[in-house]
């Protein structure tokens, strides 16, 4: 037990009077936050209030630390970080003794054919983590809802007809019984033929053509229509297609062109597919045709 | 006594007493730029609190669900169950926005004290021998730090978090080979799947910040075993650590920090609002905003794939799809970068020492050149994330800026990254104290190839330094010590008492190895410097001192009275 040392000479007064106020404000800012949610709560307020009872707190501690305790003037010694060879060489010889099982080389690898084999088996139930009911990554990513005969709807469901579709406005176009599937969003816009430079990959009725709405950049549907450009933009990376031309890309990271979709006149007077895009919607992968 | 009593109490069941002593007189260096990772640990604590507080009212599900609450524009609209709830907790549960925006914030601040703990680390070679590993445990938690930001970013199932995930899974897909079997595994079907929030979910609260604990856990514990870093100075040794202890100094001040963070972070939780949701809308496959900008620690991210070209070149029948490189090759060459660097430098400056005296970020100028040629590359990248909010502040088309950005970003970090590694060579060659003494004299030193070094920087001080010694003296039962160096004016108190002489002697060696000893009678006169004793000093008065002093001795008297010496 070290003997009592002389106490630190008392504080000016000025300091000790300081963090006792700051205290009192955080105290205050506390009481505040408790009065605020009380009183129905108001998210400027709460905040305010907890910012100044931990601002108060703050400078409190800091305040007493920098001027009522002792502060710099110490030095710690490193233990020292060579280590000893000796101890080193007694590590070593402890750890590879004769009867140490570092030696037994041939169980050792029995051993570590076990551990990995048990390793290896561990990883097989990762797999369920896509269940097996599933449809395969590749497969997924190469089909989507859209079916011969299956109708365009609007987003609330609303079947489409030709008609529907006025010039120079991008209508977004679900297929009917699944218009939250990630991957079937397209969008239908009529266009003046004669303005085509290339044919549309899904072809056109009339002008009226439909393209898959997910970039092929990373997959981010292409909202913004350029009015009287004919090219549709991405809000994600700003890549540009160019409908005139087979929606290819003409700006930006972009490098494939949107999937086109065929579609034709049902007996019924609505619009509905003749068949899946032209290509896998959205973004690229490893396996795409 | 109650304390006294307490304390005696656990020591005699648990025998704690002598690596508390030790713990409690840990030094510290006093350097501003230490607090850093403190900051960065004080954010973790708050994201702990408030994201508990969230798991409360968030329900981590995508089955339909009406919101019905105070937010009229979504009053009686189906939503997914994470989206309906997080409206919920914005706007009918009391203090739930508070918290909420409060827990965004402090993600933010997380990693920014993270990124700029690790610039200072980097910059003063703090990651040197023995520190590697630490430099890892700390590289592989930023990691899981931008991981766990990101899939918070996600789970509310709003529009924009829904679009950062799609292009994060367009990202993930475009490895070749496994890209697709990643995201259909993580995901457990194509995009946007039912199982997606649930998993991000106990990602997010569960596996993540757990395994961010242990390695916070080991980092700190690292700390306190290999000590800490120090700049050099007088007094200062690669032997030593020269500062304040534990206890009380760092104590105050670092609860205060503490203090300071929840202050900063409830300040911005509570005024400026971050995330609004229920502006954003629900997720759906079909809709995006203009302009989306993501949270500004995956920006660079984002930057990268805007600026890099349409190219997806084929390999025989397979695709490597456009966002490989910008997406998986940058980010994978960053963190593989970041991991190697401790043995890139030591391929090259053949430097196998340990290193517990810092550089400073000039002593070493490819460093300091290779570091800020990356900080312009990362901070080009990040500020491309934004071209189209640029190019319409501007008013000039985005295309433009993009041109301009492609060339910047593979321009400017040579650029920066020369001249930083000629202004560091001017500074370590001249004898200019900061960047602006810098004479042309100077800058012209900086060319040309290094002169021979003119001796072996001696890595001690000076062991005939007149004056230098250390002080031993008895005090009651125990040992202190102190070194003195008179011309640097400097005087330095051994953090803690020892119970011999030889220990004393012991530790005084360790930490100044070679300089003289003595032992002196009794205590020294001059007292450990502290700021109250210069202060008071200052201020000298001499009925004011005498008066102090006959106080403090009355003081001690009273004390000794009722309960005898302790």
């Amino acid at each position: 037990m070290s003997p009592r040392r002389p106490p630190l000479p008392p504080a000016p007064p000025g300091v000790s009077r300081r963090i006792v106020l700051s205290f009192l404000v955080s105290a205050a800012g506390a009481v505040g936050f408790a009065v605020t949610y009380g009183l129905g709560g108001n998210t400027r307020w709460e905040g305010v209030c907890l910012a100044v009872a931990f601002a108060g707190l703050a400078t409190g501690l800091a305040t007493w630390g920098r001027r009522l305790v002792p502060a710099g003037g110490y030095v710690e010694e490193h233990e020292g970080f060579t280590p000893p060879p000796v101890e080193q060489a007694l590590t070593a010889e402890e750890l590879t003794a004769p009867d140490s099982p570092i030696r037994r080389r041939g169980l050792l690898g029995a051993l570590a054919l076990a551990l990995s084999a048990l390793g290896v088996a561990a990883l097989f139930p990762l797999r369920s983590l896509l269940p097996w009911d599933r449809p395969r990554p590749d497969e997924a990513l190469k089909t989507t809802p859209w079916r011969p005969g299956v109708r365009l709807v609007t987003a609330e469901g609303r079947p489409l007809r030709p008609e529907d579709v006025p010039e120079e406005t991008v209508v977004g176009v679900f297929p009917e019984g699944a218009v939250d599937a990630g991957d079937a969003p397209a969008f239908a816009v009529r266009l003046r033929p004669e303005r085509f430079t290339r044919p549309p990959a899904g072809g056109h009725l009339d002008g009226l053509v439909v393209y898959s709405l997910l970039c092929t950049h990373a997959g981010c549907p292409v909202r913004l229509y350029l009015h009287g450009t004919g090219r549709v933009l991405c809000p994600c990376h700003q890549s540009s297609f160019d409908l005139f031309a087979g929606a290819r890309p003409v700006a930006g990271p972009a490098a494939r062109p949107l999937p086109g979709l065929p579609v034709e006149v049902g007996p019924d007077g609505f619009l509905r597919a003749r068949g899946d895009f032209t290509a896998p919607p959205g973004a690229g992968f490893w396996s795409w045709p | 006594m109650i304390v006294d009593r307490f304390v005696r109490a656990v020591d005699d069941r648990l025998r704690l007493s002598p690596i508390t002593r030790k713990a409690l007189a840990k030094v510290f260096p006093d350097h501003w730029s230490f607090m850093l990772g403190e900051i960065a640990l004080y954010s973790f604590v708050a994201l702990i609190l408030t994201g508990v507080y969230l798991t409360f009212f968030f329900d981590a599900s995508s089955a339909d669900r009406v919101y019905r609450g105070s937010y009229a524009p979504l009053d009686g609209s189906s939503t997914s169950a994470a989206y309906a709830s997080t409206v919920r907790l914005s706007w009918d549960v009391r203090a739930g926005l508070l918290i909420r925006q409060t827990h965004h914030w402090a993600a933010l601040v997380f990693v920014a004290a993270i990124v700029v703990h690790l610039i200072r680390v980097f910059f003063t070679g703090a990651f040197r021998k023995p520190r590697e590993l630490n430099w890892f445990v700390g590289v592989t938690m930023l990691t899981l730090a931008l991981a766990n930001g990101f899939t918070g970013y996600s789970m509310p199932d709003d529009l924009v978090s829904g679009l950062g995930l799609r292009i994060i899974v367009s990202v993930v897909e475009s490895i070749p080979l496994v890209g697709s079997w990643l995201v259909f595994l993580a995901l457990g079907g194509e995009f946007p799947s039912d199982e997606m929030i649930p998993r991000l979910f106990i990602s997010h609260v569960f596996l993540v910040p757990a395994l961010l604990v242990a390695l916070v856990s080991v980092h700190l514990a690292m700390i306190v075993r290999q000590k800490h870093t120090q700049f050099p100075g007088p007094g200062r040794t690669e032997h030593n650590v020269v500062g304040s202890r534990l206890w009380p100094s760092y104590t105050l001040r670092s609860l205060a920090l503490f203090a300071w963070v929840l202050a900063v972070l409830f300040a911005l939780g509570g005024l400026v609002q971050i995330n609004p949701v229920w502006l954003y809308g629900p997720f759906s496959p079909a809709q995006a905003t203009s302009p989306a900008q993501p949270d500004w620690y995956v920006a660079w991210g984002d930057g990268a794939l805007r600026l890099f070209p349409p190219w997806e070149p084929r390999i025989g029948d397979y695709l490597v799809p456009a966002p490989f490189v910008p997406g998986v090759v940058v980010g994978g060459v960053t963190f593989l970068a970041l991991y190697a660097w401790p043995f890139l430098e030591r391929l090259r400056t053949h430097d196998r020492r340990r290193h517990h005296l810092l550089d400073r970020p000039r002593d070493h100028p490819v460093r300091m050149g290779v570091g800020v040629a990356a900080l312009t590359f990362y901070a080009v990248l990040v500020v491309a994330a934004g071209d189209d909010i640029i190019a319409r502040l501007l008013r000039i088309p985005v295309y433009d800026l993009l041109s301009v950005f492609r060339v910047l970003v593979l321009v400017l970090p040579l650029l920066t990254g020369a001249l930083a590694f000629l202004l560091a060579r001017a500074l370590r060659r001249g004898d200019a104290a900061r960047l602006g003494d810098l004479t042309r004299a100077d800058l012209a030193a900086a060319r040309g190839r290094e002169p021979p070094p003119a001796a072996e920087e001696p890595e001690q001080p000076a062991r005939d330094r007149t004056g230098e010694r250390i002080e031993l003296w008895p005090e009651g039962e125990v040992w202190r010590w102190r070194y003195q160096d008179p011309d640097a004016g400097v005087t330095l108190v051994g953090n803690r008492a020892a119970p011999t002489e030889e220990e004393a002697v012991a530790a005084a060696r360790l930490a100044y190895p070679g300089v003289d000893r003595v032992v002196v009678p009794g205590p020294p006169p001059a007292a450990p410097p502290g700021r109250v004793r210069t202060a008071l000093r200052r201020g000298t008065d001499l009925v004011m001192g005498v008066s102090l002093l006959v106080a403090a001795l009355r003081q001690r008297r009273g004390r000794r009275g009722p309960d005898g010496p302790a």
